[in-house]
């Protein structure tokens, strides 16, 4: 089955330099009853963006109409706790593409992977000029091409190389799935378990 | 070649390796539960494929289940269509399942070993972070997401890469009154909660090897919250002694030649390790969180940071934190009123836990000021703990001891800690609305909690037993 491809992408950004950001607050554990994978995106970061009665906080960075994009650029450690594919999944289903930020939490990691989320990890440095960037101009477009593994600031020219895991990169670029290429190997799966 | 436990464990469990590809991982057991599977099940129906080993899946029910009246059909909607799915899809794919009823349900993480299926030299998945609890008995086991559930119910199978390997060690005599949990929260708050992104850490150290298997797991559980893929201990014979005679453990001459097995599962002597830290027992306080990740713990004596002692850039993310937990800098948290007492979860709900808990609290009560709940992790434990009367130690003191599952560790049943509540809780995040909307968690071990309950405050437990000796 194929998945989402990703190849490149040139947008505004949204900024949320907040560190840790783990995945109950992407989405809550109270909205992860559904039994499909759609929908997600309007609950995502849920008690940051609505109140209680489920208004919009005008704080928040996602209600804030100046900044949209499909980049969203976040603080380190990004996706940490738990392993629910539900946070890839809002993430992609309100719109965003990829995801940058100066560490990733490692569940998280794979699991944008296997959505066509692409996680892209940056220095530390690299990601306050990104933020420097977006303060400055609300509508400073970021550009991240997936085949050359380079993010860049459109305005300044800035940029920088990200790690890819070669063979996710090839199944980003081509929407291969890991499970095709796993059902590929099962004479060697059925020959490990009778050598067992 | 001198090689780690862990690499030992991978190689054995490798099917094939290519340059360039992830290594194809051979899963022994798989375990299921209702919120992280449907959509993988979704997935096969699609590509028309069955499940590939459906008696190494082991399904049951725990994320949603009340821990009240669970004989009765679950009151909220969608938590019952969820549970009800996960019934359809294991009869549809021929899973065996442990649901509510069967004398087997419980927290996931809490019936694998107590069955006997989780086992030293295995690897273990499953749809849940705190899979890592599994790697106390010398095993590999790690939490992953829906389509990776879905990859291994097509497959048996996982594509990964191989992480790099940590060594913790700790050595040395803990103080009375300081445990397991107390370990884990100390690493963490020692190595923050990225700390061991990447790796594969195994825990080691006299002290570690003088714990039960139920404090193994408590080390285990919580490695996820560092950051690290997986935590492990060499099995050995507390190990071998937990597992032997449990219902799926092997039995007769198949026994005989696991343990031989086994006993060759350790990491050898000069075995090398990309990271290797070190600990002093002696110097661990009975822990407590006060922030909102793991990471942020201190002794429970200690003063909580002050924003300056941070770098720049890291000051509006911690001023958050103290915000969103109503304290401020330098607050002692020692002697602040709390709200509720949650003592459960995958971290600390084993009968070790309760037995724990209730020698402790025999002949005392509660705080007027504190709600308490007891969430054994399985029937097994609940129906233990009645055998052994400590339902009726806990009712006494105004402890109700309720049914099995995840419960206010994550409140995905009606077990919600109230907004703006302080709850001191024996699980394992202290996330923003982890335990409810708004809900403050304090993160803490079994004896903490229990004498936070009977006071009211946060309390230091050493303070109890000092009393306790002199009476």
């Amino acid at each position: 089955m194929s998945t989402k491809i990703f190849k490149h992408v040139q947008t505004s950004v949204v900024p949320l330099p907040i560190e840790n950001i783990d995945t109950d607050q992407i989405i809550p554990a109270r909205f992860l009853k559904a039994t499909t994978r759609d929908g997600f995106g309007n609950n995502l970061f849920r008690d940051w963006r609505f109140d209680n009665d489920g208004n919009p906080k005008a704080d928040f960075v996602l209600n804030e109409p100046i900044y949209s994009g499909k980049i969203l650029v976040a603080g380190k450690n990004f996706g940490c706790g738990s392993s629910r594919e539900h946070a890839a999944w809002a993430i992609a289903d309100y719109g965003f593409d990829a995801v940058v930020s100066s560490f990733f939490a490692d569940i998280f990691k794979g699991n944008a992977l296997n959505n066509g989320l692409l996680p892209v990890q940056v220095s530390e440095d690299f990601l306050a000029k990104i933020f420097d960037a977006v303060y400055a101009d609300a509508h400073a477009e970021v550009e991240i091409d997936l085949e050359g593994q380079y993010i860049k600031i459109a305005g300044t020219g800035e940029q920088e190389s990200f790690e890819v895991n070669a063979y996710k990169k090839a199944c980003m670029i081509n929407g291969y799935d890991d499970i095709d290429y796993i059902l590929s190997q099962t004479e060697k799966i059925e020959e490990f378990e009778e050598a067992r | 070649m001198a090689q780690t436990l862990f690499d030992k464990i991978w190689d054995a469990h490798v099917v094939s390796s290519s340059e360039g590809f992830p290594d194809i991982l051979y899963i022994d057991t798989h375990f299921i539960h209702e919120v992280t599977s449907p959509q993988a099940f979704d997935g096969l129906r699609k590509r028309g494929l069955p499940v590939f080993r459906p008696k190494q899946t082991v399904a049951t029910a725990d994320h949603n289940v009340p821990t009240w009246d669970q004989h009765l059909p679950i009151k909220e909607e969608l938590s019952r269509y969820q549970v009800d799915m996960l019934t359809k899809n294991c009869a549809e794919f021929g899973i065996e399942l442990y649901g509510l009823g069967h004398p087997y349900q419980g927290i996931v993480h809490v019936i694998g070993p107590e069955l006997g299926i989780t086992r030293p030299g295995g690897t273990y998945v499953c749809g849940d972070s705190h899979t890592s609890t599994h790697g106390a008995f010398g095993a590999i086991a790690f939490g992953i997401g829906t389509s990776q559930v879905e990859q291994v119910l097509a497959t048996q199978c996982l594509l990964q890469s191989r992480p790099k390997r940590m060594k913790i060690e700790v050595n040395g005599k803990l103080q009375a009154g300081v445990g397991a949990k107390d370990i884990i929260l100390y690493i963490i708050a020692q190595i923050s909660a990225a700390g061991g992104t990447g790796y594969a850490v195994e825990y080691a150290g006299d002290t570690i090897r003088g714990l039960s298997m139920e404090g193994r797991m408590t080390i285990c559980n919580m490695s996820i919250e560092m950051g690290a893929r997986c935590g492990l201990i060499a099995p050995d014979e507390t190990t071998i002694n937990y597992v032997k005679g449990r219902e799926f453990a092997p039995k007769g001459e198949e026994w005989d030649k696991a343990v031989a097995y086994w006993q060759t599962l350790y990491s050898d002597e000069d075995a090398e390790f990309d990271a290797v830290l070190s600990y002093r027992a002696e110097d661990i306080e009975p822990m407590i969180t006060y922030g909102t990740n793991p990471g942020m713990g201190i002794g429970v004596t200690q003063h909580v940071p002050e924003t300056a002692s941070f770098e720049h850039k890291e000051q509006a993310s911690y001023k958050k934190a103290l915000d969103y937990m109503g304290l401020h800098d330098d607050e002692q948290l020692l002697g602040k009123p709390i709200d509720y007492v949650f003592i459960g979860s995958c971290t600390n709900s084993r009968i070790e836990d309760l037995r724990q808990v209730a020698d402790f609290v025999k002949g005392k009560h509660k705080a007027d000021n504190v709600t308490v709940w007891v969430v054994p992790g399985s029937k097994q434990v609940q129906e233990q703990a009645i055998r052994e009367g400590l339902d009726k130690i806990f009712n006494a003191a105004g402890f109700p001891l309720r049914e099995p599952g995840c419960s206010a560790c994550l409140g995905m049943n009606e077990d919600k800690i109230p907004a703006g509540k302080y709850c001191v809780s024996t699980s394992n995040r202290n996330f923003e609305g982890r335990q409810g909307p708004n809900s403050r968690t304090f993160l803490a071990s079994p004896l903490t909690a229990a004498a936070s309950a009977i006071t009211g405050v946060v309390t230091d437990i050493r303070e109890f037993l000092k009393e306790e000796e002199l009476v």
